[in-house]
């Protein structure tokens, strides 16, 4: 079971979250147009990459706030967690 | 009642307490503090199973978790467990044990045919005769396997004990009570470090208890009872014994298994009978010590060949005796202990070491006791059948793949042993890759992965004053880098006997003509043959050759034989042990029971019950419940002997006829705050938000960025900022997960705040053409007419002096009402309802009824919203704007989504009239075509309509709407049912939707 750091409560078991994919994907702006291609993009295409990854989880029996991981999909190693406004390097 | 083989004196066991038990049904007696093993051995038993493959007479090989042999069948304090380690487990009064797979009993077993027939069941038997004819297996070949294979008889019987999980932190944590891990856990105790240890035997001091040493003048058990004792006094320590940590996981988290009250003859109501431990610990110690590898030669297995740890074991903790003409087989020092061990009760053994005439300090003192040992000797074979009777003996030649000399000897056990295998599971399972030493022919862990340190054997060290050094040392570095307090502790002076070198010789070869069984794995019947077989047909890869011959896959994961078997692939491949790699370690490191991982999560406990404010009063009026996720719902409400169908079918009438209430209280609800709140909205929703005033409701339909649709539900603006948003009981936690992500990651400009308020409201639905009239009497102030409280309309207002909101929105396509109060007043609410409502024929409704009004009307809901539903499938397309963006309307313009073909809703009637169609059936043109028939569509939700008074379905079709009027056949293989059924519009019922906003 991973053990997560959340930014606003510190650590805590993985089965106080809830996982939420890639979190470098940006949604195409509201009200804009968007090619189709950009669009199957952010909709469908997931790189599905071996060793660090940054990924949204979302404390959902605790703060209910979403955040950033930086975990390696390999070890599980957790490197970093982040709020989702501050950026993961 | 004598036990001729119990020592008089020795050993830790209870003598004042005599327990009493059975075995194979024979009535027998150990002590408090003996295992079933122990107990045997003292009765002069050995035999007690039968092999897995060949069904050949099995006993006893070690004394704790490296046994391979003896499973046992074993009821106690009520209930019945197969394949119990009988070297673990600890007598209680009324135990009785059986053997398992042997027929029909353990002396005389039919099985044992296949002993006889062995040169027909090599390795890999069964995959080459069971190939063909392939209709042979479902009848002929996997009955017979099922019928040969197998352990114990697992029960049928609910298990009635109560199984717990706890969850635990800790600074450090010692797995292993042996002399490392008790200095590492006093090291670290008195830094102040949290401490838990962790003993899976039910005495600590593991090697202490049985080696002959000295720690500070006192002996190693006194030794070890002194520091467990100041342990246990320390508020900062934990000390479990009984107690294995079986599994190594990620970020430190290992996971304990505590046999609480297996050993105790009665215990409290609420005492668990296991607890699982899942224990977050900053640093771990693994001080899992070693287990001690045979050597492996002809007929290996027969009963009275013992580990001779084990052997030691037994005498020095148990006073047991497991022969009394022992010979002792070596290739190292470690077994002229145990040799000792029988001298100094007055047997006399023979020691047969492979290793060249040499001098030790062990070997030195067993010549001065007048031991008989030869050097460059070893056992060929054992003799006996069911029990050893004697062995023929070699002296070896200088290669040692000869014979100078062959001959007999008596004996009645042989204890063997082939020098120490490090216990590296906890160490492999965290991620460590292991690393070959040569100096001690095994795999011990290499750099850190996670926070585990391997300490004492478990690393490599078998001296006991390197084990205690790297104890303290890193009991004490690693608990003060968390404590930054740092306490000296000074090194205490240790006496023990120094060892020679091993020999590296794992096998002995067979004289030529000979060609006895020579057992690699115990357990899963795997010999030196099968190996070579493998080998031959081409296995190269360690793990190949496992999977190939089964070694090591058994349930004591090849302990005693993993590296012995690499041993034989390393030699036959000419390669060394490190190229040949080792097979991977899992947990758990022994086998567990079902009921501890499961905990209290059985039955009523198994997650969460929700009930509604009202749900007792549900109760008392006969409501039979339905589950809605954790939600308990009435289905119905019985009246007399009504069955499902009929008190149904009733309530939905009285809705249509009358007016009924039902309760909505589980409906998910989100307030939406803020000045962005109607933005937000009209970004979540398909349709227009803008401009909804306030005091008014609004439907709205909510698609995933893939244009699936995701929930519907209204939403009502209570006020400029403030809504009210409904959702459907089952997506409640996914809606609110759904719009969070929205406001905290792709809008925060957003100035919104969302919170459930599902718990803080009570709803009840009055709905049927009585229901204005009922709710004027409800609210005898309040304007309730069509003016002044219009569909879709919303007012706030006081319900017999509570405070309460009503909304005008229907679910049952009748004219119906929303009544929402605090939770607190959810049962006056409903109470008052059914008081005020009498008079106009009120009952109330259940899911069942629900559905059905729902159905006829053709509003959807779950089944049809299935997740790979767009709005125009559901013909909800008229809610989507073509006006404004929001979440998935760029996706509704792919090529799939808009085919004229596309899957549309549609009704179903049957011809007949009367035939209920089965929700799930296919729908087809031909019902006898050739399979796989073309599937046409599915029926999504099925009803009696009441309105009709016949069946009514939804379903999902290709090219729904061109074929209203057609005929087709919806089928339910699952149901054995073909019913021809004619397509019509989905809307049943008042098509206009007249009656919500009359």
């Amino acid at each position: 079971m991973l053990y997560i750091k959340c930014p606003y409560c510190g650590l805590r078991a993985q089965k106080e979250f809830s996982y939420g994919g890639d979190a470098t994907v940006k949604r195409p702006n509201i009200n804009e147009e968007v090619s189709s291609e950009d669009w199957d993009n952010f909709v469908y295409m997931r790189k599905s990459p071996r060793g660090k990854h940054i990924e949204l989880w979302q404390h959902i029996a605790g703060c209910r706030q979403w955040i950033k991981v930086q975990r390696d999909t390999a070890t599980h190693e957790i490197f970093q967690t982040a709020k989702v406004t501050e950026e993961i390097r | 009642m004598s036990q001729p083989f119990r020592l008089n004196k020795e050993g830790l066991i209870n003598r004042k307490k005599k327990i009493s038990f059975t075995f194979n049904g024979k009535k027998l007696f150990g002590y408090e503090g003996d295992t079933i093993a122990s107990a045997l051995i003292a009765n002069g038993i050995h035999l007690v199973g039968r092999s897995f493959k060949y069904h050949r007479p099995r006993g006893f090989f070690g004394a704790g978790v490296e046994e391979p042999n003896a499973k046992l069948q074993v009821e106690f304090n009520g209930h019945s467990e197969p394949n119990v380690n009988a070297t673990e487990m600890e007598l209680v009064e009324g135990l009785s044990a059986t053997s398992q797979n042997c027929w029909p009993s353990v002396n005389f077993d039919i099985g044992a045919i296949n002993n006889f027939l062995k040169m027909f069941f090599p390795a890999g038997f069964y995959y080459k005769t069971f190939m063909w004819p392939k209709s042979f297996w479902y009848k002929i070949y996997e009955p017979f396997i099922r019928k040969a294979a197998g352990l114990g008889v697992a029960s049928i019987e609910k298990d009635k004990e109560r199984y717990e999980h706890k969850f635990e932190y800790c600074d450090l944590l010692v797995t292993g009570s042996g002399p490392s891990g008790l200095a590492s856990a006093y090291a670290a105790a008195k830094n102040g470090a949290k401490v838990i240890l962790a003993e899976d035997k039910p005495r600590f001091g593991g090697t202490l208890l049985t080696d002959d040493v000295s720690i500070d003048n006192l002996s190693g058990k006194d030794w070890a009872e002194k520091i467990i004792t100041e342990l246990k006094s320390m508020p900062n320590v934990t000390v479990k014994n009984r107690s294995q940590v079986f599994g190594y996981y990620d970020h430190n988290m290992l996971v304990m298994f505590e046999r609480v009250s297996d050993h105790l003859e009665k215990k409290s109501k609420f005492t668990p009978r296991q607890r699982l431990w899942y224990i977050r610990a900053k640093e771990t110690i693994l001080s899992t010590g070693s287990i001690e590898r045979p050597i492996v030669f002809g007929n290996n297995d027969t009963p009275g060949i013992f580990l001779s740890a084990a052997a030691k074991e037994y005498m020095k903790v148990y006073g047991v005796l497991v022969g009394k003409k022992p010979l002792i087989f070596t290739n190292n020092d470690s077994a002229y202990e145990t040799a000792l061990e029988f001298k100094k009760n007055n047997v006399e053994p023979i020691i047969l070491d492979t290793r060249e005439e040499h001098s030790s300090e062990l070997i030195d003192e067993a010549k001065s006791k007048g031991i008989d040992i030869r050097f460059s000797h070893g056992v060929i074979v054992a003799n006996g059948y069911k029990k050893v009777k004697s062995a023929k003996i070699g002296k070896l030649n200088k290669d040692k793949n000869s014979f100078e000399k062959i001959e007999t000897v008596d004996c009645d056990c042989i204890c063997v042993s082939g020098f120490w295998t490090p216990s590296v599971h906890l160490a492999s399972q965290s991620g460590n890759k292991l690393k070959y030493e040569e100096k001690i022919d095994a795999f011990i862990p290499d750099k850190k992965k996670q926070h585990e340190t391997s300490v004492g054997a478990a690393n490599g060290s078998f001296t006991l004053e390197e084990s205690l050094k790297h104890g303290f040392e890193n009991g004490s570095n690693l608990s003060a880098k968390i404590t930054e307090t740092k306490t000296e502790i000074s090194i205490p002076n240790v006496n023990e006997k120094k060892y020679g070198a091993h020999d590296k010789f794992w096998c002995m070869p067979l004289p030529k003509n000979e060609n006895p069984k020579r057992f690699v794995d115990f357990q899963n019947d795997v010999s030196v043959s099968d190996i070579e077989i493998a080998l031959r047909e081409g296995y190269r890869s360690i793990e190949h050759v496992k999977r190939y011959t089964t070694l090591g896959m058994a349930t004591d994961q090849g302990r005693t034989s993993n590296l012995n078997g690499l041993q034989l692939v390393s030699n036959i491949e000419n390669k060394i042990v490190p190229e040949v790699g080792h097979t991977t370690f899992r947990p758990p490191f022994t086998p567990i029971t079902i009921g501890t991982i499961v905990g209290r999560e059985v039955g009523m406990e198994y997650m969460p019950t929700r009930k509604t404010p009202m749900h007792e009063w549900h109760e008392k009026n006969n409501a039979v419940f339905v589950d809605a996720g954790a939600w308990k719902r009435p289905r119905y409400y019985k009246q007399g002997s009504e069955t499902l169908f009929e008190a149904s079918k009733r309530e939905a009438k009285n809705v249509r006829e009358n007016v009924g209430i039902c309760d909505v209280t589980t409906l998910g609800k989100i307030d939406i705050k803020g000045p962005d709140a109607a933005e937000f909205l009209n970004r979540v929703y398909t349709n227009a938000w803008m401009k909804l005033p306030v005091g008014k409701a609004r439907y709205g339909l909510m698609l995933r960025e893939d244009g699936i649709v995701m929930d519907d539900g209204t939403t009502t603006r209570i006020s400029e900022n403030h809504y009210h948003m409904t959702t459907t009981t089952a997506q409640a936690a996914n809606v609110l997960s759904h719009l969070e992500y929205y406001l905290q990651i792709v809008w925060p400009e957003l100035n919104v705040n969302v919170v459930s308020t599902t718990e803080q409201w009570a709803g009840a639905a009055i709905a049927g053409p009585k229901s204005r009239d009922m709710l004027s009497k409800l609210y005898p102030e309040l304007d309730v007419s069509n003016d002044a409280l219009p569909f879709m309309g919303y007012k706030e207002a006081e319900f017999f002096g509570v405070p309460s909101r009503i909304f005008r929105i229907s679910f049952s396509g009748e004219l119906a009402y929303e009544i929402n109060v605090k939770s607190d007043h959810g049962m006056f609410m409903w109470e008052k309802m059914m008081e005020v409502g009498k008079e106009f024929g009120n009952q109330p409704y259940g899911t069942e009824a629900l559905s059905t009004l729902r159905i006829e009307m053709g509003h959807v809901a779950g089944p049809e919203l299935d997740g790979r539903t767009i709005p125009s499938d559901v013909s909800l397309n008229g809610l989507v704007s073509k006006k404004k963006d929001f979440i998935g309307k760029n996706s509704l313009g792919r090529e799939a989504f808009n085919v004229e073909s596309r899957q549309k809703i549609v009704g179903l009637i049957p011809i007949d009239r009367k035939s209920s169609i089965p929700e799930g059936s296919h729908i087809v043109q031909d019902q006898n075509a050739k399979l796989p028939n073309p599937k046409l569509g599915h029926v999504s939700s099925s009803c009696w309509s009441v309105e009709n008074n016949n069946p009514f379905s939804l379903a999902i079709m290709k090219d729904g709407k061109n074929m209203i009027g057609k005929k087709f056949f919806a089928v339910s293989p699952l149901k054995n049912k073909s019913i021809e059924v004619e397509v019509i519009s989905s809307h049943y019922v008042d098509p206009e939707g007249k009656r919500v906003r009359s």
